[in-house]
């Protein structure tokens, strides 16, 4: 077997395996618990599939107690657990622990409510992001954050990691667009966070639990607010002749005073591959495209499309097409929609990095990402959310070449140390999880990295809940020898060195 | 403007001073809520004169600044600019600080459109009770690396630690603003509100009282012009003034020396169904309320209607200011004070006697 992605530090429990399974058979029915190797196989990674491990076993519960029940047998039994949602998590913040028990959340996946005329929808963690608006569509309703998985994510997932999509930079992130979280504590208690009003008493946990991936709690259930549809959408798409041209625009429409509804670039690689896979009509020969969907009532659409229209001609923009009817604007996004996959198609495999940086940075870091990628003999497409300086570069690569992969990784990393370098960060919306652990020394003083350890013990004291992710210990920040150096001082004398 | 001021070093020292007497300690900032909570025993840390904006890149709609920046400094800058802090444009004439706005967590009418304090913080840099100043967050709009530490000290009073520096995310500010008034009751009101902010008119606030709907509307001038022919009812002359009085509560409804509730509830949540003088904000789900209901009954009341009552003003000074929490969420929020300040030196018992 090969060594295991996690680290021996984080493999250091002992565990009963016989009693747990026993436990755990008493608890849940045999269709919810998965022993052999086959059936657990295909939760051996997330969408980050390069990092695998099988865990000990898979449970599925179906009910709030099952969940108690599972947590509590693990804390009796001091078991790891890590919980699962869709498995699209690009960061590995989902990759079983080869000690521990699995928690698939996919049982969860029903609606309880859409109510209306208060604009909420209460739903299980397992519900797919499309779904609750899908299910708000009929009262003119939708919920705003959209990532580009969100046919498959989960819910769960998204508050998990809080994710972004293309309507954030208007409408916000999911720690924005939720009201209220239940959860299960690794003391199986369950306890609601958040209230359907918009602030609650006591400190904002609700925030606290948004975007822990899954370090705090389990998620049973959600409650996300809806918005009304926007009477009105316009789609326009601008080619520029050069990057550096299309970054000035973005500034540009901000200064401004308008805050698209989306506002995202691509550059000539990314345009390419998707034109191949989509045919969008894309100008394949533009150093990078912008995607702007402005949205609201008639008058203010109206207002801005001529605005946005002049600046984007002001700043350089060849080519401005403003989409016709409702199948171009389908047309000009889904070109940015299926970059991944259309990334896939032109390379055996790809890496998806998640940063982001102050936008006024932005040449500067795709210049140094070029170098970078000549360095590392690595070609990199770039799709972004713009309007946010979300960066995701996609590190194309082969996995079946020895020693690609790794440069790939090296390549990675160099990239988000860039992020923070120009005052930016190691993620914008895919999570830390086991893939940028490393980065954290970079990011983070020790102080602030002791503190975020002390917020995890006040609610899994005996940091159960998805260990090694996350939050690297002060120990592996000393081995990553990355960490800041304060005031000339040596990073953590007190620290023994291996 | 005020000076540009890093106190920073000497507020660590303090801190680490009160941890090494074991003394409390009771952080300041402009003092204008020192009304509202529970009182608190303690040395005093002040933030006046860690002053300055650190950082202000309107195209990046971020502002950075110290703790003790007055928040009229910061509106005046961001108006130089043509921007705003979007849960509401302040206008304090206090003292009011930056640490002491992030700190208290309270938004103003605008809040159910435009967000709260915690939804438009970016970062901040905090002195925790180990005496360590870490920066939580950024600058940047979107940053998910590690758990998010500044909108959890967002709205907890200073128990957590001392503020030292923000950064907020800001938006610019609307080409138009109109108020207008209309005579209708709060449920009929509630409803048109929510059914013309479906329709698209740009609404930011809505506020009832006395049969009647004070409206505001922000946004591109079309817009608002649209939106005010389709509603009708009468347009205020100095609509900004009223809803600053609203949110500085000023105006004639807040002169009263009673004890002062607020009620925050769920959307269309009903009638309180309790005898008092009332102002409905946030479109019904913010309600301020002087009663002689005792509190026990109001919160009982509140809670049923899936929302919470906290006491903002007068009363006993040992009365519960704050809605009790559920068992679970006590427990986690003791955890979390621990966390933060295991040796219990800040502000101790303004949120909870024992937190
Ligand atoms: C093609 C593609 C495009 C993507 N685009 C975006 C994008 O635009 N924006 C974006 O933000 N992300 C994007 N992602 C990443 C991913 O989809 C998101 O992070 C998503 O939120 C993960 O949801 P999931 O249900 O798949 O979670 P999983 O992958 O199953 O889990 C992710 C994390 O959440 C935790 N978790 C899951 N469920 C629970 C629960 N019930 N309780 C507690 N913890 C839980 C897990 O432990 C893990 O740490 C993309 C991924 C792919 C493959
Ligand atoms: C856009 C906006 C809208 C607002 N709307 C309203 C409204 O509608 N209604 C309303 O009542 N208020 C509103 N406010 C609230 C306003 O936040 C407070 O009145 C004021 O800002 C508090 O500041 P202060 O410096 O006077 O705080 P103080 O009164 O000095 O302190 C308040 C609390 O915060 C703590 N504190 C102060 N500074 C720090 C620090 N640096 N670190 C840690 N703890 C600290 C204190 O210990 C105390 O517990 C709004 C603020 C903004 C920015």
């Amino acid at each position: 077997m090969a060594a295991s992605v996690y680290r021996s530090e984080d493999l250091t429990f002992t565990v009963d395996v016989e009693a747990l399974l026993q436990r755990l058979g008493n608890a849940l029915e045999p269709d919810s618990l998965l022993v052999d190797e086959e059936s657990k196989r295909p939760f051996e990674c997330d969408g980050l599939s390069a990092y695998r491990e099988l865990p000990l076993v898979v449970a599925l519960p179906e009910t709030v107690e099952q969940v108690q029940t599972v947590l509590t047998i693990c804390r009796d039994l001091g078991v790891p657990v890590v919980a699962r949602g869709a498995g699209t998590s690009l960061s590995a913040g989902a990759l079983p622990h080869p000690q521990g028990v699995l928690l698939s959340m996919a049982k969860f996946n029903r609606i309880v409510e859409v109510d209306n005329a208060r604009r909420i929808a209460r739903v299980q963690p397992g519900v797919r992001n499309l779904a609750i608006s899908e299910a708000a569509a009929p009262h003119g309703l939708y919920y705003a954050p959209d990532p580009s998985s969100q046919i498959t994510c989960s819910i769960g997932g998204n508050v998990a990691e809080n994710a972004g999509g293309v309507h954030c930079l208007k409408y916000g992130l999911t720690v924005h667009n939720v009201l209220s979280v239940t959860i299960v504590t690794m003391d199986g208690d369950v306890v609601t966070l958040g209230s359907e009003a918009l602030d609650s008493p006591g400190y904002d946990l609700l925030a606290g639990v948004t975007g822990s991936e899954g370090m705090l709690g389990v998620l049973v259930e959600i409650t996300v607010k809806l918005l009304p549809q926007p009477p009105v959408k316009e789609v326009l798409l601008a080619a520029f002749p050069t990057v550096d041209s299309a970054g000035h625009a973005v500034a540009g429409i901000i200064a401004e005073g308008i805050i698209p509804g989306g506002l995202e670039m691509m550059d000539n690689p990314a345009i390419r591959a998707a034109e191949d896979f989509v045919h969008a009509d894309y100008p394949v020969n533009a150093a990078a495209i912008l995607i702007c969907e402005l949205d609201g009532n008639t008058e203010e659409v109206g207002d801005q499309l001529n605005k946005v229209r002049g600046l984007l001609e002001q700043y350089g923009a060849n080519d401005i097409r403003v989409a016709a009817n409702a199948d171009e604007k389908a047309r000009f996004w889904a070109g940015r929609k299926a970059a991944f996959p259309a990334v896939g198609r032109i390379s055996p495999d790809y890496y998806c990095i998640d940063g982001t940086i102050p936008r006024k940075r932005l040449a500067e870091v795709l210049r140094r990402m070029e170098e970078l990628s000549e360095e590392y003999k690595l070609r990199i497409a770039n799709v972004f959310h713009a309007g946010d300086g979300n960066l995701h570069p996609l590190v194309l690569y082969d996995g079946n070449v020895p020693g690609e992969f790794d440069r790939t990784e090296q390549l990675g990393g160099k990239i988000l140390e860039l992020c923070v370098e120009v005052g930016g960060t190691v993620t914008g919306e895919h999570g830390v999880g086991m893939e940028k652990i490393n980065q954290m020394c970079v990011q983070f003083e020790k102080g602030a990295l002791e503190q975020f350890h002390a917020m995890k013990a006040a609610f899994d004291p005996a940091g159960l809940l998805n260990p090694g992710k996350a939050v690297p210990t002060l120990h592996r920040c000393a081995e990553f020898g990355a960490m800041h150096v304060h005031g000339g001082k040596l990073p953590h004398p007190d620290i023994p060195r291996f | 403007m005020s000076d540009n001021q890093d106190r920073s070093t000497e507020l660590v020292e303090q801190v680490r001073a009160a941890l090494a007497a074991g003394t409390r300690l009771a952080i300041q900032g402009g003092g204008s809520k020192s009304f509202y909570g529970r009182a608190v025993e303690g040395e005093p840390v002040t933030l006046q004169g860690h002053t300055g904006i650190v950082n202000y890149e309107p195209t990046e709609l971020v502002l950075t600044a110290r703790a003790g920046t007055p928040l009229r400094e910061v509106e005046s800058v961001l108006t130089d600019e043509g921007q705003m802090m979007p849960f509401d444009p302040p206008d304090f004439d206090g003292n009011a600080t930056v640490g002491g706005a992030f700190a208290a967590g309270l938004s103003g009418p605008a809040r159910p459109w435009h967000g709260s304090a915690r939804d438009l913080i970016l970062g901040m840099r905090l002195i925790n009770g180990r005496g360590e100043h870490n920066r939580y967050g950024g600058e940047v709009m979107k940053n998910v690396a590690g758990y998010d530490v500044s909108r959890v000290v967002t709205g907890s009073l200073g128990t957590l630690g001392v503020i030292t520096e923000i950064s907020m995310k800001v938006l610019p500010r609307p080409e138009a603003e109109c108020t207008l008034v209309l005579e209708q009751d709060p449920t009929a009101a509630t409803l048109a509100v929510e059914n013309w902010f479906r329709e698209g008119m740009p609404v930011t606030g809505a506020a009832m009282h006395e049969g009647r709907l004070h409206l505001r509307l922000a946004g591109s001038a079309s817009a608002v012009r649209v939106a005010r022919e389709r509603i009708g009812g009468e347009k205020l002359s100095d609509g900004s003034a009223w809803w600053q009085g609203l949110r500085d509560q000023t105006l004639p409804f807040f002169a009263s020396d009673l004890p002062l509730w607020r009620i925050s509830l769920p959307p269309s949540a009903g009638n309180l169904d309790l005898d008092g003088d009332r102002l409905f904000d946030w479109n019904g789900q913010l309600r301020w309320l002087y009663t002689a209901t005792p509190a026990a009954e109001l919160r009982e009341r509140a809670s049923s209607l899936g929302g919470h009552a906290t006491l903002f003003r007068g009363g006993a000074p040992d009365a519960a200011v704050f809605h009790p929490l559920t068992p679970g969420v006590h427990t986690l929020n003791q955890r979390l004070k621990q966390a933060f300040d295991p040796d219990g030196i800040f502000n101790r018992g303004r949120m909870y006697a024992d937190i």
